[in-house]
């Protein structure tokens, strides 16, 4: 067998999935067996991810030089459509994809004794939805893209609505038709490529895209946007997002904040920009003063929340807003900045949601007025929770900071304005977050429940010591994750036309 | 006239013909066996049906016409016959135990299925349109009976008569139809009149004998305004009946419409395309948006069998190659789902009461997991989910529209799509994340027959979703030979 030929994209892509099907036929008693199970594959997954970083005799490593997508697979599926499995990634999505292998073996093992009832679906759950993310960011065939897209919708749906809280089944209906609805609109979008472009296939629509330019664009990039908008979630379309955040059990929110979210945003950028530049030109305006809007408008309500994980979820609301308008800079830093930031808001907002379902299994309440002074009693996760909120807030010599730096510096050369007013986020973020800090973690300890807790177990510390340690070689070297993008991101705008100024 | 029969003939009569054998097999058997011995002759209904569909399936690849054009003999035919016999055979297979147990399972239940499958059958191969009225009046007659066959209860009386009357009117459209479409070309065989009207054109007579004739097809598949009838009576039926009413008749009526609109008046798609787009909109639009506000699982299931002529519509409203290929594939993914979702409804179904309301669902999943994860497949497959057979058929359909350039429609399609999920999702909802009331609790029943039909039709769908290949090419050939130019 010639392992330089080996499908690593569908390995990694499926193997989840086999875990979820080994775990199926184990009896419902044997938990251990099932939880160990699951996170022996969420584990080799991540292992076996890494493959595309690090070379190992013929298998594996990346060429960051060469543009275009490396390691493709494609296999006839439906060819009565002219559907294919065609896989591939460039440096854009083997980010994404690492971020995913990364974040799931974490969310599993969070949910280690947090979740007693009904443990083998719950994993089953979560491994399907791992293989649904991962086909989202391998896809490069449209309709396929659209399978995988749908398909991750089922398992988080049913992680909320099952495991979630009081409200849950309300929040995972409401997540459920929200996403539906725009990815419908964009279901018709794919099918009239489809039929007018006579491929499903994104390399193929993307060499002879010429047709394209007289194309209804317009109407196009909006049924691809909407989904996507959706999903980020852009203001206004993020009313869904709360709710579902609240409702879900953390390791559902690690999940939905830290790889969900971004399925939207890499949307934009491997679809939107591409295939309708001039669309994407025209909507810019638009698009960007939608993320200006979400960054101040997420920032204000997370100030005015009572309730820990609410604030989380309205942060996301205002750093995905950062991401949206560094996509829609069209500048090489706005993008590059964008795709880091995807990559830190994943981290950093997902230890946050990790971070909150610690103190939440321990006290059973997300309300900041009942804590307050926690960081004498445990003083590991108070130091903890210092970096990974200093780290969503941006500062600098930690991840947050490098990626929304580099975003305004982008939208900057794009456009002075719209830096400014963002601009401002990263101040009201400051405020919002030093404030959520300070309620729970400073002053003395007023409230007697909170006088014998224990600090982080071993297991929460390998929970969410890899995300500390990526949170500061990211704000320190950033530059590796910089190298594994910038051919992806210039090809991303050679699509789109010539460079913007400043570029 | 040439009156002597040719082994074509027989052959395109074949499937229908083993059906109605069988039928009358049953019947007189029927006298000969003690009573309690009876019940086995659903095995024998369930090997006609077995047999039927083999003989169906060997015929795909025929083609001709039989008795002088009256039957076509087409891969079009064998396709939507098969629907109709793997909705009746299967049929069987969940109404075994339920007759059984309200004493209602006298041999005539399988008989009149049987004479109802070839009626279908019948009517799939119908290349005339006198044929398509026999036809359908084979079909019906059994089927008004059949709904009320849990007599004494008087739902299920209210049903048959219902259904009686507004069948009755409908049949009536279709004949004046029929009636007037003669008077306007001189032929009511469908190949000539394809032939024909290439050459005159529409005319008043013609167009108003068209749409009285879409009028009586619509009655059959459910279609607004059409639809009055379909909640009362599928709530009424007993339940089996009820899934069998709801992607039989419908696969009968769309075959006729397909072949008469789709093949015989292609040629003036103009007059008529609009029409039926507009009735598909509709359809979409009031079924699913009244299913929304149901109580009962039966009744919600109805409108949303509406909802799914509505889809189907669209095929037909496309004119094309397109269209009829995907409306086929719908009708074969939806009669699978759908049959597999009342088989579900059967279980779930009390011999000392039916209570289909959502409370009844609530925390099935605990008390039958299996039964939830099959129920899940279907309205998961009913909403359009990726890998079911819904999905593929969905998108086949979508795929039409924006070919034919009807976005207005595809985009009305998938808004109401996104509503349908509501009402689907409810039922996820109740199974899996609700507690059951205490004493609310409705033990499904457990039967090997019922069992194994829901098994196999969720594989079915599951199959249609990720491997529909085989059965794509089935139904591309169906509606190339029968469209292609």
């Amino acid at each position: 067998m010639n392992l330089t030929n080996l499908p690593l994209i569908s390995i990694v892509t499926f193997l989840p999935l086999a875990g979820a099907i080994i775990i199926l036929f184990l009896r419902r008693e044997e938990e251990n067996n099932i939880k160990q199970t699951a996170m022996a594959t969420a584990v080799l997954t991540f292992i076996v991810s890494l493959l595309f970083v690090v070379r190992i005799g013929p298998v594996g490593g990346f060429d960051l030089a060469r543009a275009g997508f490396q390691y493709g697979e494609k296999v006839a599926w439906i060819p009565a459509f002219g559907i294919n499995y065609e896989v591939g990634i460039d440096g854009i999505s083997l980010l994404l994809l690492l971020l995913t292998t990364l974040l799931t073996p974490l969310a599993i093992l969070s949910s280690w004794n947090s979740i007693k009832e009904r443990q083998k679906e719950y994993m089953i759950f979560m491994l399907i939805l791992e293989t649904g993310m991962l086909g989202v960011f391998v896809s490069l065939d449209l309709f396929l893209f659209y399978v995988f897209w749908e398909i991750t919708l089922v398992p988080m749906y049913f992680l909320i609505g099952i495991w979630g809280g009081p409200r849950r089944v309300y929040a995972a209906v409401k997540f459920f038709l929200y996403t539906m609805a725009g990815s419908l609109l964009m279901l018709l979008a794919i099918l009239y490529l489809g039929i007018n472009g006579h491929t499903f296939s994104l390399t193929e629509l993307l060499a002879n895209h010429s047709w394209l330019a007289g194309a209804p664009q317009m109407a196009l990039f909006v049924g691809f946007a909407v989904a996507f908008a959706i999903k980020v979630p852009l203001w206004p379309f993020h009313s869904w997002l709360p709710d579902a955040h609240v409702e879900a059990p953390t390791a559902g929110s690690v999940i939905l904040a830290g790889v969900l979210l971004k399925m939207g945003t890499y949307g934009f950028l491997r679809f939107n920009l591409p295939l309708f530049p001039d669309a994407a030109r025209q909507a810019a305006p638009v698009i960007a003063v939608l993320a200006i809007i979400g960054i101040i408008y997420g920032a204000i309500v997370s100030f005015a929340q009572t309730d820990v994980k609410k604030l989380v979820a309205y942060s996301s609301v205002s750093h995905l807003g950062f991401v949206m308008l560094g996509i829609f800079s069209f500048t090489p830093q706005g993008i590059q900045g964008a795709v880091l930031q995807m990559i830190n808001h994943g981290l950093s907002t997902g230890a946050l949601f990790l971070m909150v379902g610690f103190i939440y299994e321990r006290r059973h309440t997300r309300e900041m007025d009942q804590f307050g002074g926690l960081w004498k009693i445990l003083p590991i996760y108070g130091t903890l929770f210092l970096i990974v909120s200093l780290s969503s807030m941006g500062l600098p010599g930690l991840n947050g900071f490098v990626g929304e730096f580099t975003i305004l510096l982008g939208t900057w050369a794009a456009n002075p304005v719209w830096a400014a007013f963002a601009a401002t986020g990263v101040i009201l973020a400051a405020i919002y977050i030093l404030t959520m800090f300070q309620k729970m973690f400073m002053g003395e300890t007023r409230n007697e429940e909170n006088k014998h807790l224990l600090d982080l177990s071993q297991r929460e510390l390998w929970v969410i010591v890899p995300i500390i340690v990526l949170i500061f070689v990211i704000g320190l070297y950033p530059n590796p994750f910089f190298q594994a993008m910038t051919t992806s991101v210039d090809g991303v705008l050679r699509q789109f036309g010539p460079l913007v100024a400043g570029g | 006239m040439n009156l002597q029969v040719t082994s074509t003939d027989y052959l395109s009569i074949l499937p229908p013909t083993i059906l109605a054998v069988f039928a009358m097999l049953v019947l007189v058997i029927d006298l000969f066996v003690k009573p309690e011995r009876r019940p086995g002759l659903a095995w024998l209904a369930l090997i006609g049906f077995v047999v039927a569909g083999v003989a169906a399936f060997a015929l795909i690849n025929q083609r001709g016409t039989g008795f002088h054009g009256m039957i076509a003999l087409d891969p079009y035919a064998q396709v939507l016959g098969l629907v109709a016999i793997v909705a009746g055979g299967f049929t069987v297979l969940t109404s075994f135990n339920y007759v059984r147990d309200r004493n209602i399972g006298r041999s005539e239940y399988y008989a009149l299925l049987l004479f109802s499958v070839s009626g279908m059958v019948l009517m799939a191969s119908a290349n005339n349109l006198i044929i398509v009225f026999i036809a359908l009046e084979l079909l019906s007659i059994p089927l008004y009976v059949l709904a009320g066959f849990a007599r004494p209860d008087p739902q299920s009386e209210e049903a048959a008569l219902k259904y009686f009357l507004l069948g009755a009117f409908a049949s009536g459209f279709l004949l004046f139809g029929i009636a007037l479409t003669y008077g306007a070309l001189g032929s009511i065989d469908l190949t000539v009149i394809a032939a024909k009207i290439g050459q005159v054109g529409s005319s008043p007579m013609l167009l108003i004998g068209a749409g009285l004739i879409l009028v009586g097809l619509g009655f059959k598949v459910a279609a607004v305004p059409f639809h009055m009838w379909t909640p009362d009576v599928y709530e009424g039926a007993p339940t089996p009946i009820t899934g069998f009413m709801s992607v039989g008749a419908k696969a009968a009526g769309f075959a006729a419409m397909l072949r008469v609109f789709g093949y015989s008046l292609h040629a003036i798609q103009a007059d008529w395309v609009i029409i039926v787009a507009i009735l598909s909109a509709a359809t979409m639009i009031v079924g699913n948006i009244i299913a929304i506000s149901q109580t009962n699982l039966k009744r919600m299931l109805a409108y949303s069998s509406i909802a799914h002529a509505g889809y189907i519509l669209m095929g037909v409203a496309s004119a094309n190659q397109t269209g009829m290929a995907g409306a086929l594939f719908y009708l074969l993914a939806y009669t699978f789902t759908n049959i597999g979702a009342f088989a579900v409804l059967t279980a779930m179904a009390r011999p000392e009461g039916e209570n289909q309301t959502f409370p009844a669902y609530r925390g099935l999943y605990k008390r039958s997991p299996g039964l939830a994860l099959m129920m899940m497949i279907f309205m998961l497959s009913l909403t359009g989910i990726p890998l079911t057979g819904g999905f593929i058929g969905k998108y086949y359909l979508f795929l039409s529209a924006i070919e034919a350039r009807l976005y207005w429609l595809a985009i009305i399609g998938v808004l109401t799509s996104v509503v349908s999920a509501f009402f689907y999702l409810r039922v996820i909802v109740d199974m899996f994340m609700r507690e059951a009331e205490p004493g609310q609790e409705v033990k499904a029943v457990n039967y090997a027959p019922l069992n194994w039909t829901i098994n196999l039709t969720a594989l079915a769908t599951f199959v249609l979703g990720v491997i529909p290949t085989s059965a794509l090419a089935l139904v591309q050939l169906a509606a190339k030979l029968l469209m292609g130019t």
